[in-house]
């Protein structure tokens, strides 16, 4: 028996519903899991990308050094990386901060804002530094190819993937392609 | 003997004084387009329409129809072009389409889609722009303007007003209002002006009427933009001539 294809997932500046999306597959997964082994994902909490991954899905876009760090980590192990949503293809609605400055943004939230109490700016060193503008993937890594949406839906990545796994170049028709 | 043209092989007949989009239109051959409206004259500037007449890139919706002209528009390196500078659109403004009320009505988005285009490419300008939400019926969202001139052409030519205006130039290009204190509400516009409808984004948006229809309802949800375009232009598939022939198999 062959091996089974690889896939890590990540969320960096995301909020998850494409990961929801991509769960909607439903009783799909069930086929997907015969060809397909998770690897890196907050589905199965493996925290590493193993060295021979052969696609990285990766949801919302760039806003912290962490993020940076993750999208090399998934660039390095991935043969085929992926930018799944809004978020990751422009850097969606968290890139609404591009327009405020940093500092401003960090004095509404934690010095300035209602309710705040205690008023301080976390600087925990474990905390990952904020950067200055949220960044879409492509600016930062080699990105292969893309899936828009807000989210894409659980079609896209079902027609996406057994695209790749039928080992044919992967194309998206009229109705899967939204951008919202 | 009607004067033709052909675009993509296809033998188009044209009237004196049609441009090469008017001719194509009219005969039901899509050509995108962002900046071109019918009713309006044309200003040639998104270049979407770009099409090979003879062998030379022109733009479709201002170059004149001439007999025995050989167009080709549908071409994989023409609507490569064109997948480029909607990309560059996108990423000039600020364009994010889950927060916009015009999602699913919006011309950009929906050329974006006809050309299958799935990233953005460049990297992102997120320049800093303005709102102007200082009209009672109207806002202006300058993040998505994309500096058609489409509402300054319908203001102009429509309704005999003159509310909106270019000003600067390259990357300092902006959407003007006519107004001493250069916002919307010191103007004569009203939300009933064509130049309130006209927006093919979401730069110009009517007050109060956001979610009116439910998103996944919208225009290009369902319809690609080529057949809502010929369909506004005035192009109607043959349904009246079949009809007639099926009509006129009952009258034998």
């Amino acid at each position: 028996m062959t091996s089974k294809i690889r896939v890590a997932t990540t969320s960096l500046a995301g909020c998850f519903g494409c990961h929801m999306s991509f769960l909607d597959i439903d009783e799909r997964m069930l086929k997907l899991v015969e060809v397909v082994e998770f690897d890196r994902s907050p589905i199965n909490d493996i925290e590493h990308c193993s060295s021979n991954c052969d696609i990285g899905l990766i949801e919302g876009g760039v806003c912290n050094s962490e993020n940076v760090h993750v999208l090399r980590e998934f660039r390095k192990n991935c043969k085929i990386l992926v930018a799944v949503g809004a978020c990751a293809i422009n850097g969606g609605l968290p890139a609404l901060r591009n327009f405020v400055p940093l500092e401003e943004c960090l004095a509404e939230a934690y010095l300035d804002g209602i309710g705040v109490e205690n008023p301080q700016i976390p600087s925990d060193p474990e905390l990952p530094l904020l950067l200055d503008k949220v960044r879409p993937l492509h600016e930062v890594v080699k990105i292969d190819y893309y899936l828009p949406g807000c989210p894409p839906s659980a079609d896209v990545f079902w027609k996406f993937l057994t695209d790749l796994i039928a080992g044919s170049e992967p194309s998206l028709p009229y109705e899967l392609v939204h951008y919202d | 003997m009607s004067k033709t043209i052909t675009i993509d092989g296809k033998t188009i007949p044209f009237e004196e004084g049609q441009t090469i989009m008017d001719a194509a239109s009219a005969a039901g051959v899509y050509i995108p387009h962002l900046c071109h409206h019918p009713d309006y004259s044309p200003h040639g500037s998104c270049k979407l329409c770009n099409v090979s007449v003879n062998g030379r890139i022109c733009s479709s919706c201002t170059f004149p129809a001439m007999d025995g002209q050989t167009v080709l528009s549908d071409t994989h390196e023409l609507n490569e072009d064109r997948r480029r500078i909607t990309q560059m659109l996108f990423v000039e403004g600020n364009h994010l389409c889950p927060g916009c009320e015009k999602s699913g009505n919006c011309q950009l988005q929906a050329v974006g889609y006809h050309l299958n285009m799935l990233d953005n490419h460049f990297p992102h300008f997120y320049a800093s722009r303005e709102m102007d939400a200082s009209h009672p019926d109207v806002l202006i969202d300058h993040n998505r303007c994309i500096f058609c001139t489409l509402c300054v052409r319908a203001s102009q030519q429509a309704d005999g007003k003159d509310v909106f205006a270019i000003s600067g130039r390259g990357i300092n290009k902006h959407l003007i209002v006519n107004s001493q204190s250069g916002l919307l509400k010191d103007t004569d516009f009203e939300a009933t002006d064509n130049a309130a409808h006209i927006c093919p984004t979401g730069a110009i948006l009517a007050k109060r009427q956001g979610f009116r229809v439910p998103i996944g309802r919208r225009t290009y949800d369902h319809k690609e933009i080529d057949q809502v375009s010929l369909a506004e232009s005035g192009y109607r598939p043959n349904t009246t001539l079949i009809a007639e022939t099926e009509q006129s198999q009952y009258d034998e």
